[in-house]
């Protein structure tokens, strides 16, 4: 075992107790078992094929704290942060580091619906949660999940009782801030019963500038005829390493879309991995990666059709300037019996000529009556089109901003969400004139 | 004077293709640039317009008295030049309306204008579109995506028409059109026309010729000009093709 997996496991044996303590069974229970698994699975390393050219180590290596004993937070996020998202009312809730901030302004939600802290509802509402906690991430091979699930704390939850159609989107703003490097392991929850519908936007934001890892475990449950829209855009800093591992299950007829957009990070490697639980389900995801000198972005989607008639959609773009790094990794499974299965991947990527881009797409397919397809193609900018632009009068500054943006508009086309499309668009344009420094409309700035 | 080229050498991937032309435009006129394949035709626009695939090896291009050569493409188109190209470029993504308003925006703030107000700046469209007969659902579109071969040509047109050009070079804008799509373009260019500003017609047919009537007619061949007169050139050519003239220069 390595030093630094020691480390984190000998701070679990010392302070297990302290970990403990402020949270009930839900999150107690699976522990123990997390615990072994991680010390078994260790931290994944760029031996292993899932993270080949992935290489967490010296993020891993760093030194951090971790706010074991959940000292509360000394800021009023709603003084630091005010996120304005034109012609989008959402109910806005915050997440500070791995804490739900208890400050939010109750909302107005349907009789049933729970939303809030993951580690007060799961207590409060402990018969409701305790059935899905943990059931997806429990089974995943790697090391960083089962590190979360010993360690996690609180996060956020929300459940959605059967056929409530929560109209107003959630947004959850995580935000990262703390005055030395720290370590957080966020985890969320989400649950649509039979027929409910929502949509969450979740937010990630570094406010402080120092070392920040974030470790996020995400459970969706969409339930039979239930619709969720999980939206993820991170606007964090070149000092932020974030890994995500996002599990869903879909059952009959369910519908899923995801959207991940990386506007500005550090290192970031998002997991996802998506499975069938019904028939005539559809599952889209998607994801937009800008990135430059400094910058690396790993997202590593599996779709794992078990059983017919169902429908996956990936398409995910990286555009990647200077030095950035970027792998894209989907895998399709279509086992024997899930006939019927459409599960098409797109991955399209345009670099710089200092750009190292690694695109691994994966199809088996074990079910004879399917339609696949799969495909990537990573390139340069189009020249005769950029002198098209020019010849006309724009300069080749502003030609190349119109073709990068182009590039990246049929992802956000596949967001549901007319505002937040149109947000969408803004921050994209905005980051590639290098005016995203920090978000737009937002009162606080990277911290000095 | 509106152009003046003199002497022009251009290569690509050092092989010569422009070998010494010499050319004189001067306001309100139309110049027909005619000859065979492989003769430099297209090469001379793309030299014109900037094309960064091509090196001037010797030779002056002066416009409207700036050293042409000196300039960026953009500032080439912004200085009053404009290339109808050959193969217009597809570009997914960008709509229509986005380009031609960031190209007019950057042609007044060049000129240290305010750019037209949006409400202006659809006016215009609007009236430019009638002129080359292009549907408003492709102006919808993204630049050129999906367009036919003849949409594609009228675009060009449609371009020009926006952008005002003092000088605009068309480069086989006729090839490829069917007789009523080359009638909207030789109208549009018609319409173009004025005392002030200057067309060059880059072409292997006479055929344009017939809705457009040129000034001057030039016969391009092996990198040079090799032969300028009247529209009745054209005619000539026409009839007895172009073997005669690779004769003359060949003695």
């Amino acid at each position: 075992m390595m030093s630094t997996e020691k480390a984190y496991i000998d701070l679990f044996k010392t302070h297990e107790a302290l970990i403990k303590r402020t949270c009930g069974p839900v999150m107690n229970t699976p522990r123990a078992v997390a615990m072994d698994a991680f010390t078994s699975l260790g931290f994944p390393t760029s031996r292993q094929e899932a993270y080949r050219d992935c290489d967490l180590g010296p993020a891993l290596e760093r030194d951090y704290g971790m706010n074991l004993q959940r000292l509360s937070i000394p800021v009023d996020p709603h003084q630091v942060f005010s996120c304005d998202v034109p012609n989008l009312s959402t109910l806005l809730y915050f997440v500070v580091n791995d804490q739900f901030y208890a400050g939010n302004s109750a909302s107005r939600l349907p009789e049933g619906v729970l939303c809030g802290s993951l580690n007060a509802l799961s207590q409060s509402h402990e018969a409701v949660l305790a059935p899905y906690y943990n059931k997806l991430a429990a089974s995943s091979k790697d090391g960083m999940a089962a590190f979360n699930t010993a360690f996690a704390q609180d996060g956020f939850v929300l459940y959605v009782p059967k056929g409530v159609v929560l109209e107003k989107p959630i947004q959850v703003i995580n935000i990262l801030r703390a005055p030395e490097d720290m370590l957080v392991q966020r985890r969320v929850l989400v649950i649509l019963e039979k027929g409910a519908q929502a949509t969450l936007l979740f937010c990630d934001h570094a406010l402080s500038a120092n070392n920040l890892f974030a470790n996020q475990v995400i459970e969706l449950f969409v339930d039979e005829d239930a619709r969720l829209s999980f939206y993820e855009l991170e606007m964090n800093h070149p000092q932020t390493t974030r890994v995500s591992h996002a599990f869903a299950s879909v059952s009959t007829r369910a519908n899923l879309l995801m959207n991940t957009v990386t506007l500005n990070n550090g290192f970031t490697r998002n997991n996802t991995s998506v499975r069938f639980e019904g028939e005539h389900a559809e599952v889209s995801l998607s994801g937009i990666v800008l990135a430059e000198t400094g910058q690396f972005v790993d997202n590593h989607v599996e779709v794992d059709h078990a059983l017919p008639h169902c429908v996956s959609n990936q398409l995910y773009k990286y555009v990647l300037d200077g030095e950035a790094g970027g792998i894209f990794a989907g895998s399709i499974m279509v086992r024997k019996d899930a006939q019927k299965t459409a599960a098409y991947q797109s991955n399209k990527n345009l670099c710089g000529p200092q750009a190292k881009m690694r695109a691994r797409p994966q199809l088996e397919i074990y079910a004879d009556d399917v339609k696949c397809s799969h495909g990537s193609a990573t390139g340069q900018m189009d020249e005769n089109a950029l002198f098209y632009l020019r010849s006309r009068g724009i300069s080749e500054k502003e030609a190349r901003l119109l073709m990068k943006y182009a590039f990246t508009t049929d992802v956000i086309d596949t967001i549901s969400l007319e505002p937040l499309k149109d947000r969408m668009r803004m921050l994209v344009e905005k980051r590639f004139r290098g005016e995203l420094a920090r978000c737009a409309g937002c009162s606080a700035a990277y911290c000095h | 004077m509106l152009l003046e080229i003199k002497n022009l050498h251009a290569s690509i991937e050092g092989k010569e293709i422009l070998r010494g032309v010499n050319l004189t435009v001067n306001e309100g006129e139309i110049h027909a640039i005619m000859g065979p394949n492989g003769s430099g035709k297209s090469t001379l626009s793309a030299v014109l317009a900037g094309h960064p695939s091509f090196e001037v090896t010797e030779g002056e291009v002066w416009f409207k008295g700036k050293n042409l050569l000196e300039l960026s493409p953009e500032d080439r188109s912004r200085e009053g030049l404009f290339l109808s190209f050959q193969y217009p470029v597809e570009i997914p993504g960008v709509s229509m309306t986005n380009f031609l308003r960031t190209a007019l925006n950057e042609h007044h703030k060049y000129r240290g204008e305010e750019p037209p107000t949006a409400a202006e700046f659809l006016k215009i469209m609007r009236e430019k579109r009638a002129v080359v007969e292009l549907e408003s659902k492709l102006a919808n579109r993204s630049v050129n995506e999906g367009f036919s071969g003849g949409e594609k040509k009228r675009n060009e047109i449609f371009q020009m028409a926006m952008l005002e050009p003092s000088l605009a070079i068309l480069d086989e804008t006729d090839s490829g059109l069917d007789i009523d799509a080359l009638r909207i373009v030789a109208q549009g260019v018609n319409k173009f026309k004025s005392p002030d500003n200057a067309t060059i017609l880059i072409t292997h047919y006479q055929r344009l010729l017939e809705y457009i009537v040129p000034d001057l007619v030039h016969v391009l061949y092996q990198g040079r000009i090799v032969r300028s007169a009247g529209k009745e050139l054209a005619m000539e050519l026409e009839s007895k093709g172009y073997d005669w003239i690779k004769q003359e220069t060949a003695e």
